[in-house]
């Protein structure tokens, strides 16, 4: 993997174990001691990841927010100093071109996080829909590493590295704090597990010392280092939606089941006529969440058949290691997204019965799910 | 790294014990490791016809479906059924408990062109 890049964790990942795949044009670590082991610890205990190889990017200047506000689907005039927001970013056709978390710093300056797949169609994205906005956005992943870290344990472990009270800070808050000796770690209290927890963003020259000293503190709290298959499992196991699978240029976000990040009120922005008529009309097509019934795991582009007949598509499927059991999500119908509506996962030619299920598929806290809809 | 030297191996990582007129495939313990957590396996039925390099059934990772491909051309005679509950001994005992399937080998030549213990190790 001679063209592949490295992220700076990417030395103390290999002398830890890790297994390494291609992702994202990134040499990522995929599993250390086990997909399962690595997922319990997550749902159990605490697990940390490297997930340096996301994009950040800083939009700031007088329109900043007005420039912001015209781009992404959710209301950001709605963050002050220190909040967080997740939304999406969508097309004039009201395609999603990504999922992405806004950071306020300023009312006149915005961090935000994008996916490492998407990074150069974002930045070309808000760029050419903020040049009429006094404002200026930049591409600052290369100074930046990012560390999960995530699971019960997670806040006993960052509070024994830091004089802050992270342990009271509210989801979707943020704040840059000393922590480890390493002066202006941005953490905040955001992730993509469902457990309570933290990612924490770095300057990259502090990535390689802030992951070992986390690892230390978390020794004593049986911290696991988890690779991107474990932050697969853990996210769909919440439902949560990975780019590339479950949302795309093709998918607009009423019908993936984030309308609640969708504020059509808050004035214009692209794709906003689209997805007013999207919602009006009601989606065509819904992302629904199923079990199996019968024997056999559904994967991404396994078809959803009913009653013998194509009508949809399996976007993510794994083995759910908290359940015991196979999980997927997939696009049908809108009519037929109601749960308990029986399905076929089409495996290897065979009809395997499964059934639209309720999501999360895992109960997580109310409150982990009701902040994150602030 | 598992390599007995008392079976016969394929390019696809499977093992072959040979038992007077039959044959046990099972997969190796570098395809255990190189699949990860083996939660699934998906076997044929007994009595089905297999037809050396053809798929006869998949295990499955959490996150990747491998497919089994027949050593030898045969008819299956026996099927472990254990695997279905747990698939797991595919990683802990890939050469005893998670042995796949017992096959009537048709053609004794293609036993002939499998490796020896020696040669799988060295293609690795």
């Amino acid at each position: 993997m001679t063209d592949m890049r490295r992220t700076p964790l990417y030395e103390v990942q290999k002398e830890q174990g890790g297994k390494f795949v291609p992702f994202a044009g990134y040499e990522m670590a995929v599993t250390f001691s086990g997909l399962m082991s690595e997922h319990a610890a997550v749902r159990e205990r605490v697990g940390m990841f490297d997930v340096s190889h996301m994009g950040e990017l800083i939009m700031e200047g007088p329109q900043a927010l007005d420039a912001l506000q015209a781009i992404v689907t959710n209301d950001v005039s709605k963050l002050v100093d220190g909040k967080a927001q997740y939304t999406v970013m969508c097309v004039d056709n009201g395609g999603i071109i990504d999922d992405l978390i806004v950071y306020r710093e300023q009312v006149d300056r915005y961090f935000i996080c994008i996916n490492a797949s998407r990074r150069e169609a974002d930045f070309q994205h808000i760029r050419q829909h903020a040049a009429r906005f006094r404002c200026k956005v930049s591409d600052v992943s290369e100074s930046y590493a990012q560390i999960a870290l995530q699971g019960p344990k997670a806040a006993a472990v960052l509070c024994s590295v830091t004089a802050a009270s992270v342990q009271d800070m509210p989801a979707f808050t943020w704040a840059d704090l000393q922590v480890a000796g390493i002066s202006k770690v941005r953490v905040a209290r955001t992730g993509y597990t469902g457990e309570h927890g933290y990612e924490l963003y770095c300057a990259a020259g502090q990535a390689d010392a802030l992951w070992r000293a986390l690892f230390e503190a978390g020794q004593p709290q049986g911290i696991a280092v988890c690779g991107l298959g474990a932050r697969d499992t853990l996210r769909l196991e919440m439902k949560y939606p990975l780019y590339g699978n479950d949302i795309d240029l093709e998918h607009n976000p009423i019908e993936a089941g984030l309308g609640w990040v969708v504020k059509l009120q808050k004035g214009e922005f692209v794709g906003r006529a689209a997805l007013q008529a999207i919602k009006t009309e009601g989606p065509k097509r819904a992302l629904v969440g199923f079990t199996m019934e019968g024997r056999g795991i559904p994967r991404q582009g396994y078809p959803i058949a009913v009653d013998g007949k194509v009508v949809g598509m399996v976007t993510s499927g794994t083995h759910s290691p908290t359940l015991g059991a196979p999980i997927g999500v997939g696009y049908v119908p809108a009519a037929l997204g109601k749960q308990g509506t029986a399905l076929q996962i089409v495996i290897r030619d065979k009809h395997v019965a499964a059934k639209v299920a309720a999501t999360p598929f895992v109960n997580k806290s109310p409150k982990i799910r009701e902040a994150e809809k602030q | 790294m598992s390599v007995p030297a008392d079976l016969k191996y394929t390019t696809d990582h499977e093992w072959i014990k040979q038992e007077g007129d039959s044959v046990t495939v099972g997969i190796t313990d570098h395809a255990q490791q190189q699949l990860g957590d083996v939660v699934f396996v998906e076997l044929p039925e007994v009595g089905a016809t297999l037809t050396k390099g053809a798929t006869f059934g998949t295990v499955e990772s959490v996150k990747a479906v491998s497919d089994l491909f027949a050593p030898v051309s045969g008819t299956v005679t026996a099927v472990n059924s254990a695997l279905a509950d747990g698939p797991d001994a595919v990683n802990s005992d890939p050469y005893g408990k998670a042995w796949m399937v017992k096959l009537k080998p048709n053609k004794p030549d293609e036993l002939k062109a499998l490796m020896n213990a020696a040669d799988y190790e060295k293609s690795l």
